[in-house]
């Protein structure tokens, strides 16, 4: 097995119950991702791009195919495992940021670690290095009712990497965005990218996201239409 | 972890203060009405010990099977002596010898004709001698519409409503006419002191009481009374207390094959009082049960609505790699927490409340008036304090809390993590 392999799907189709019938939503995807790439998964609505993060990110398995995760085959694994393999190697970026609104700054990004048990001080440490990551060093004590829509983004960034996971999945994450902020978003995903040597994968139609990808992977109609390397 | 659920606790008070409020005034409630049921049923009970049954009652056996009849000529014979006998043997308990018996009231005009006549239960009780506490268990001087009570042999009270029926006042003179303790016609002269009302329509329809000595006179039952009746210090009967005196009691007196044997009894073994004991014991239960059930019904729902409010943040959890198990326990932790905090303002409240009622009582004296119930109803009903109060609330106060998150926590399996994405972004 290629070491730095951290996506593989092998003729993954997904189906999903459609009043008597069925849609299915993906037709046989054939994907590989390495180590560090910083790719994203390309398509208007109803391409398949989200059913294809979710099944990568075990929130959903797949009906015929395979998809190998970290070694770990989505399809077979349990809810238990599925949990742990989000827990301790993926991160999540939504599109209207999901942050716990009564809580702080310090505390959405804590959150991750707190499952993962650490300590206080390893937290303490990781929380104010993924700050530092987004600059908002100043706003730990801030709550998300409090904070711009891009530097609430910017928290769920750094929730999704406080734990320094292997790959980040990254749902439409500039939608809500103007064009300053999301450039602001996309530099320091790049960065954290080139850094950390984290993967990403985006679904995305945006093109100022496409504008910061290495690689492009083209979905239409559940079927992989192309992919372009930069 | 624990202060992470505490802090968004205290933070988003639509998640807790609904729930809390629910627990605190369920409890409240809870307490409260165990309170006041526990005080009425008490006060109920020991009405019906003070004029009826005593704590513990000793009779002759054959008195004791035919009570209903009232059959003085079963009575105690030396019932002085008895009744030393006892205070010397339970010096806390405090003992007193009555007599009941009935009769015919009559009225006579200025001819010494009958002016009016009536069937009359009367009591006969140490009223003279300062000591027995009779007048005060009997709350004569409150109830005392007219005249007084009597000071001096040969006067008698009689109910307001028997003396309006006779036409009658204080002052007057009324002639007992009933049966001797051997049988024979017993006539007797008694002039009416006074007239009270106990707000009880058994008692007010035709009672009549007197100092023990005149009916002992008038009923040719010298030394003799029908009952010895047992008050325990404090005020309340409880089977603990009543069961040793009672087995010593009837060890040493009961002889197998004598009648007139002496034999004690407890409250709960007269006037089918044993149900209403064992119902005033388990009220507490009744209440706590009821209250469970209603809060978790409204705390079913509660935790729905809230969870439907935290769909995002249960979706997040998850999504972040939370065991769905692990988002459930914590929901449960939480509701324990708010559960604890509702228990302790609602007890509080509970209390407080029934410290109240308990300390100023309430007159219902209007609504028990025209009752025409054998049950023994005080004027004034008060909650009742036990030491169940202080924690019996945490009952429905918790239990109602993690049931209704259980219920409503549920979701939280049956939903597909796969909609979470839509979920989240809708």
């Amino acid at each position: 097995m290629n070491n730095n392999l951290i996506i593989e799907t092998k003729h993954l189709t997904k189906r999903f119950p459609m009043g008597k019938g069925e849609f299915t939503a993906l037709k046989g995807i054939d994907l590989t991702l390495g180590k560090g790439e910083f790719t994203g998964l390309i398509g208007p609505s109803g391409s398949g791009k989200t059913t294809l993060l979710n099944i990568i990110g075990s929130l959903d398995s797949p009906t015929e195919g395979e998809v190998i995760v970290m070694g770990s085959s989505v399809g077979i694994m349990s809810a238990k495992e599925a949990a742990r393999l989000r827990k301790e190697n993926l991160g999540f970026i939504f599109q209207s940021y999901n942050l716990l609104q009564v809580h702080t700054v310090y505390e959405n990004v804590e959150f991750p670690l707190l499952l993962l048990k650490l300590s206080s001080s390893e937290r303490r440490k990781m929380v104010h290095d993924a700050l530092e990551w987004v600059g908002l060093t100043d706003k730990m004590k801030q709550k998300p009712p409090q904070l711009s829509g891009g530097e609430c983004q910017r928290v769920a960034i750094a929730r999704a990497m406080v734990k320094r996971p292997s790959l980040v999945l990254a749902d439409e994450p500039t939608a809500n965005l103007d064009a300053a902020n999301s450039h602001n978003i996309l530099q320091t995903m790049v960065k954290l990218n080139q850094d950390l040597m984290t993967t990403f994968l985006f679904a995305t139609h945006d093109d100022k996201v496409i504008g910061y990808l290495r690689r492009k992977i083209y979905l239409k109609d559940g079927l992989v239409d192309k992919i372009e390397t930069a | 972890m624990i202060k992470f659920l505490i802090k968004g606790l205290l933070r988003d008070r639509s998640r807790s203060l609904l729930p809390l409020i629910v627990v605190a005034i369920g409890v409240m409630l809870a307490v409260f009405m165990r309170g006041y049921i526990n005080g009425i049923m008490v006060d109920m009970i020991e009405q019906t010990a003070r004029f009826n049954t005593g704590h513990v009652k000793v009779m002759t056996k054959a008195y004791a099977e035919n009570i209903d009849q009232i059959p003085n000529d079963l009575a105690i014979m030396g019932a002085s002596e008895l009744q030393a006998g006892l205070e010397e043997a339970f010096p806390d308990i405090k003992w007193v010898s009555r007599i009941k018996f009935g009769g015919l009231i009559d009225v006579p005009d200025d001819n010494g004709e009958t002016r009016s006549q009536g069937p009359s239960l009367g009591i006969g009780l140490d009223l003279f001698s300062g000591s027995s506490g009779e007048i005060e268990r009997l709350n004569l001087s409150r109830s005392l519409v007219r005249g007084t009570i009597p000071d001096t042999a040969g006067e008698i009270l009689l109910s307001e409503e028997f003396s309006e029926k006779l036409k009658v006042s204080p002052g007057e003179e009324v002639t007992l006419i009933g049966s001797t303790m051997n049988g024979s016609m017993a006539i007797y002269n008694f002039i009416v002191s006074g007239t009270v009302r106990f707000g009880n329509t058994s008692l007010d329809r035709g009672s009549v009481i007197a100092d023990i000595s005149d009916v002992q006179k008038a009923l040719d039952m010298y030394d003799s009374a029908g009952e010895i009746l047992g008050f325990f210090p404090g005020g309340y009967y409880s089977d603990e207390k009543a069961d040793p005196v009672m087995a010593e009691f009837n060890e040493d007196f009961v002889t197998e094959n004598d009648e007139f044997s002496p034999v004690m009894l407890r409250l709960r073994d007269q006037e089918g009082l044993g149900l209403f004991v064992n119902l005033a014991g388990s009220m507490g239960a009744i209440v706590t049960f009821v209250f469970m059930v209603a809060m978790s019904l409204v705390l079913w729902n509660a935790g729905l609505l809230g969870g439907l409010r935290r769909y995002g943040e249960i979706g997040i959890r998850l999504a972040i790699g939370e065991e769905k198990g692990h988002v459930y326990r914590s929901m449960i932790t939480e509701s324990l927490m708010i559960g604890m905090a509702g228990t302790i303002i609602g007890t509080a409240f509970g209390l407080s409340l029934s410290w109240l009622l308990q300390t100023y009582g309430l007159d219902i004296s209007e609504f028990t008036k025209n009752a025409t119930t054998g049950i023994m109803m005080p004027n004034i009903v008060r909650a009742r304090i036990t030491p169940p109060d202080f924690y019996i609330g945490f009952i429905p106060g918790v239990i109602s809390t993690v049931a209704g998150t259980m219920l409503s926590g549920i979701g939280i399996y049956k939903r597909k993590t796969s909609q979470l994405f839509k979920e989240l972004e809708a």
